[in-house]
């Protein structure tokens, strides 16, 4: 029997109801292919993930987190995701600060009818997060069992 | 007596390593508090308090007591092992020693609380006299004597020497295991040292500090003091009091979702926070100045009048050190002798 | 520190004021304790000295919510945080009458003990009138000393300035105290490597004991119930299990205030285990400096926070990793 040593990282996705839950749909039913690793968070706005989600998100075992709004601009509630971009710029910094991997958390703004871009955006995150490995330094040891 | 020199404490402590863990105050980024002693870790015992007491040591700030995990359709319990292995705490001080006393009290009756029973059975207190005494001490007022600690070994350190002197059979056992390093030594100069510290305990500021009208006896007259809607004000509700002290005892127990299982693990708790003792119906403390109230009441009324007149208190002075608005037991034991209440 | 007594009476007598917030006088040189005083003879054991530490507008929330006005005792950097707390709605400029006093720079007791002074009797030097260079300590162990400087509190080294952003009336003299470079230590830990880094945060707070002295004391924690404290929420963790829980405490601590925190520096004062948690608060007030522009909370009531505010072309979250 062969074992499969691959390494398979926990994805989490805080998706923007209006855009990217609807391009993660889209790609769905265009039948395009991203890594079942990664679970989906249906979000109100990408502004509606507080930093506690992103950080409770890796104790509990995610690898890497990525937060899907509609680009700068189209936000359905006007601003959301301008004071998302703010707020995740310094909590990234932060991360980065106190010695975690950089990249592990992204910013991606994909709108409801980048099917494809949503598809390779988790692509090439799954493939990121594979590079940096398993997530350590934010992880809780108690979940690791 | 006997004694070592101080250049070979390091291995003093290496051989008592040998037969079980070893806890000691470590110091790790520049404050200092008991730990397990690893190799190349910083020892230190020049420094009078650690921040913490070691009250951990036997009564950890948390620990898991069972874990349950969904196994098909049943769900399987796995108790926490209790400590089944001898160690060693050096480094204890009389007002430390003093602390592990009262919460024998607490723990050791009835229901006896078997996780702290365990590590009480285990381990061997090494105390260490008090070379020099501080101006936030007060162990003389509770009938402390720091010259000379009772626990299963007393130590003193003088000059470059550590003096040993086994008071328990624990005690006894201990010097055995480690008595290839330890030399016969001169009992008079313990004499001195003892009559020294003495001298500065005497010195000190606190130690005139007068308990009259603290009994447990007392508890009508003093809960419904006015002082206390004066003397809470500053209270900022952190938990520091409570987390330094050495005898506070209350816990709080929790369950942690680890997403496969659940660990009920049980951590210390402060009356000084909101949720504290919250029950279905809510709270029965709901402000700051009942909670205040509460932890001087506890330790100085409600403690005594259940434990034969045993104050829940020790005189160690932490929280005069560390309480971040200046408040301490202190202060509210004198602010009630001025006022005669 | 009699100019203030004397004045505080005269308010308090001419009925300005219902009460006074300052500091009395405590029981060891160096532990006065903020203090509420409503009448003129209690006055007596008012004190402000170089230990008069704690930033009195964090008191000032409760007491806007009492009858009548407060006088209140305000440094410099206390200012800063009322002016705060008025934008945020938390306390009422009318109920607050407020003395700038003046500061020489406040001293912390640990450093001095962390010099090896100890047994300590009395302390002179620390008087507000006549701050001196050198404090001269007197111990159980001999006669001591130590300079003033090496006694200050972290934050005086980076003192934002002797000038207070708002006040009713001024009393006595500032000096500046200022003489490190404030974000010197935060770059110094941007530049490490991720493993130092980390090495570094696991060290510093592990020695964290929950006891939320830090969330306690800030002027910007102002919320009536604490995310850490609902029983709701999974976040109410009391344990000291694994250092993660510790360290989610600390960036969301600091998460919170980013944008509001004026580096009032009571986190760091009141850390019962010394630890540097200004570092956390600093690093977002240099990342909304240069990311967003200058921004000084407090230095103004009313202005719209960085994290309230957003522009256009505002940098992308990936600017982290293409920075040093």
């Amino acid at each position: 029997m062969s074992v499969n040593n691959e390494f398979k990282p926990k994805i989490v996705a805080f998706c923007c109801n209006w855009c990217s839950y609807a391009g993660a749909d889209l790609a769905g039913s265009s039948r395009l292919a991203y890594p079942a690793d990664v679970k989906i968070i249906r979000v109100p706005c990408s502004c509606r993930v507080n930093p506690m989600f992103i950080l409770r998100a890796f104790e509990k075992g995610a690898d890497g987190v990525i937060i899907c709004g509609c680009h700068p601009g189209d936000c359905h509630y006007s601003t959301g995701n301008y004071y998302a971009r703010r707020r995740m710029t310094l909590l990234f910094s932060m991360l980065d600060y106190i010695g975690v991997e950089k990249g592990r958390a992204r910013v991606e703004w994909v709108s409801a009818a980048e099917g494809v871009k949503f598809a390779d955006t988790m692509n090439s995150f799954v493939s990121k997060i594979k590079d940096l490995g398993e997530n350590v330094r934010l992880g809780d040891i108690r979940c690791k069992n | 007596m006997l004694k070592i020199a101080k250049k070979d404490l390091a291995s003093l402590f290496a051989l008592i390593k040998e037969s079980g863990e070893l806890y000691l105050p470590v110091k790790v980024a520049e404050q200092t508090n008991f730990a397990a002693y690893e190799d190349g870790a910083e020892f230190d015992l020049d420094t009078l308090k650690s921040v913490k007491s070691p009250k951990d040591v036997f009564f950890p700030q948390s620990e898991t007591l069972y874990t349950c995990k969904n196994e098909g359709k049943t769900i399987k319990i796995t108790p926490e092992e209790l400590v089944d292995q001898p160690f060693v705490v050096f480094g204890m001080k009389a007002c430390d020693v003093g602390g592990i006393e009262v919460l024998d009290r607490v723990f050791l009756s009835d229901p006896v609380d078997s996780f702290y029973a365990a590590r009480r059975a285990h381990g061997t207190i090494v105390a260490l006299a008090c070379h020099e005494p501080e101006e936030s001490c007060f162990c003389k007022v509770f009938g402390i004597d720091a010259a000379e600690p009772v626990a299963d070994v007393a130590t003193w350190m003088i000059g470059d020497e550590l003096y040993w002197k086994a008071l328990t059979e624990k005690g006894e056992a201990l010097t055995e295991k480690v008595s290839s390093l330890l030399t016969d030594a001169d009992e008079q100069v313990v004499e001195n040292e003892k009559t020294a510290i003495r001298a500065i305990i005497e010195k000190l500021p606190y130690s005139d500090l007068s308990l009259e009208g603290w009994n447990g006896d007392a508890v009508a007259e003093k809960f419904d003091s006015k002082l206390w809607n004066e003397l809470y004000k500053p209270c900022l509700a952190c938990g520091t009091c409570t987390f330094v002290c050495p005898t506070c005892q209350c816990y709080d127990i929790k369950d942690y979702n680890t997403g496969s299982s659940v660990q009920r693990y049980r951590c210390w708790d402060s009356c000084m926070y909101s949720d504290f003792t919250m029950m279905a119906h809510g709270n029965n403390r709901t402000s700051q100045m009942q909670r205040f109230r509460q932890r001087f009441m506890h330790k100085l009324v409600y403690f005594p009048a259940n434990n034969d007149g045993t104050y829940s208190c020790v005189g160690c002075g932490r929280c005069v050190d560390k309480c971040p608005a200046s408040l301490n037991i202190v202060k509210v034991i004198k602010a009630f002798g001025e006022k005669g209440e | 520190m009699q100019e203030l007594i004397t004045r505080a009476k005269e308010l308090l007598e001419n009925g300005t004021v219902a009460r006074v917030l300052g500091w009395k006088i405590g029981d060891l040189p160096y532990n006065p304790e903020p203090a509420f005083f409503e009448t003129a003879e209690s006055l007596d054991k008012f004190v402000y000295n170089g230990f008069c530490g704690a930033n009195l507008s964090k008191y000032m929330i409760e007491a806007s919510k009492l009858e009548g006005k407060t006088l209140v005792c305000l440094k410099p950097c206390d200012t800063y945080s009322f002016n705060q707390l008025l934008t945020e709605h938390r306390v009422d400029r009318d109920k607050a009458y407020i003395i700038g006093v003046g500061c020489k720079g406040k001293l912390d007791v640990e450093k001095i003990k962390k010099t090896g002074i100890k047994g300590i009797v009395s302390i002179s030097g620390a008087e507000a009138d006549s701050a001196c260079d050198t404090l001269e300590i007197d111990t159980l162990y001999g006669k001591k000393s130590c300079a003033y400087g090496d006694a200050m509190l972290e934050r005086c080294h980076v003192c934002k300035g002797k000038e207070h952003k708002i006040y009713d009336e001024l009393i006595g003299e500032s000096r500046d105290t200022a003489d490190k470079e404030r974000f010197a230590e935060v770059e110094m830990i941007e530049a490490m490597s991720p493993e130092e880094k980390f090495a570094f945060f696991q060290k510093e707070l592990s020695k964290c004991i929950r006891c939320n002295a830090c969330r306690n004391v800030c002027p910007a924690c102002s919320c009536r119930k604490c995310v850490f404290d609902s029983n709701k929420f999974d976040s109410a963790q009391k344990a000291n299990v694994d250092s993660f829980e510790e360290k989610m405490f600390h960036i969301i601590r600091a998460f919170h205030v980013a944008g509001r925190c004026t580096d009032c520096g009571e986190c760091s004062r009141v850390c019962p285990q010394g630890i540097p948690l200004h570092l956390f608060n600093r690093k977002f007030i240099k990342d909304i400096d240069e990311l967003y522009g200058d921004y000084t909370a407090g230095a103004e009531a009313g202005s719209l926070a960085p994290l309230t505010d957003f522009k256009m072309d505002d940098a992308e979250p990936s600017i982290v990793n293409e920075r040093g």
